[in-house]
């Protein structure tokens, strides 16, 4: 379990120890890209939101970590996939309060606005996938008025 | 960075978070990563103990606590929650500045928290109400 950081990685999501390790792996890997102590800290948040959704909704999945370079900037992107029921109405499981399972339904919602780049693909009977992507030294992305 | 983490002996655990009793008031102090199962027999284990002990206080030291999602976040609410009904209050001590930056990002911003910069201030905290609430309280408060 001992993925260099900085290299890419694929862990399993199948119990809530997986979700201690995909947090800790996720810390590691953006520590050594260089996010600051606020960002590492979001970015974790938002996996450990991440792979409770593939864990609960999905029934299990895997996380992938990759690093990313485009021009100076550093980056890291996290991609969850499972292959559970899917999500029939991508715009409402993205709204706050949202939830069919546990939780306060501040998942995806919630996971979107700590990071700066976020994609899903999901459909019923087809899995879903959440890509998200966070840069080092990029200011927050502009909060949506609502 | 590298303080901030635990790094590879930083293990999770996965046993039961131990709850110390000082005077009138449950101290609980969370370390590090916690299992989603841990923190829930927490949960359960806090009731009982305030029962059984007849405690008027709880205060949760989060100050070791890396990251609060929202899973944490609702456990720690219904700790809080619960402990009110209980006839004890809770006080969160001791939450680092980036997790509860993140909070707020996130959408939790747990209104109905007591929380307190260290375990003195949250003891004077409980101590003052728990003595007022039960006595009327020698305190020194104009009418």
């Amino acid at each position: 379990m001992h993925t260099a950081a900085g290299s890419q990685a694929r862990l399993p999501i199948r119990s809530d120890m997986d979700l201690v390790w995909v947090r800790q792996h996720v810390r590691q890997a953006a520590a050594q890209i260089g996010f600051g102590l606020v960002d590492q800290t979001k970015l974790v948040t938002a996996a450990s939101e991440l792979a409770r959704n593939t864990l609960i909704y999905g029934g299990g999945g895997t996380m992938e970590t990759e690093p990313l370079t485009d021009g100076g900037a550093r980056g890291l992107r996290l991609t969850f996939a499972d292959e559970g029921p899917g999500i029939a109405d991508l715009e409402q499981a993205l709204s706050d309060g949202f939830t069919s399972g546990e939780g306060l339904g501040l998942g995806l919602g919630g996971a979107r606005r700590l990071v700066h780049e976020f994609a899903i693909d999901s459909a019923p009977g087809a899995g879903t996938m959440v890509r998200v992507t966070s840069w080092v030294g990029r200011p927050p992305r502009p909060r949506e008025e609502s | 960075m590298s303080e901030a983490f635990g790094g590879p002996h930083g293990a999770p655990v996965s046993n039961r978070v131990p709850v110390l009793r000082l005077g009138d008031v449950l101290l609980v102090t969370l370390q590090g990563d916690l299992h989603d199962s841990t923190a829930q027999q927490l949960q359960d284990d806090l009731a009982e103990s305030i029962v059984r002990s007849g405690a008027g206080g709880v205060i949760m030291d989060i100050s070791g606590v890396e990251i609060v999602d929202s899973f944490l976040g609702r456990v720690l609410a219904e700790i809080a929650a619960q402990t009110d009904l209980l006839a004890a209050r809770t006080v969160v001590v001791g939450m680092r500045p980036a997790v509860a930056i993140t909070l707020v990002e996130l959408g939790l911003t747990l209104p109905g928290m007591r929380t307190a910069l260290n375990t003195e201030a949250a003891m004077e905290l409980l101590t003052g109400q728990a003595v007022s609430s039960h006595f009327g309280g020698p305190r020194r408060e104009s009418q």
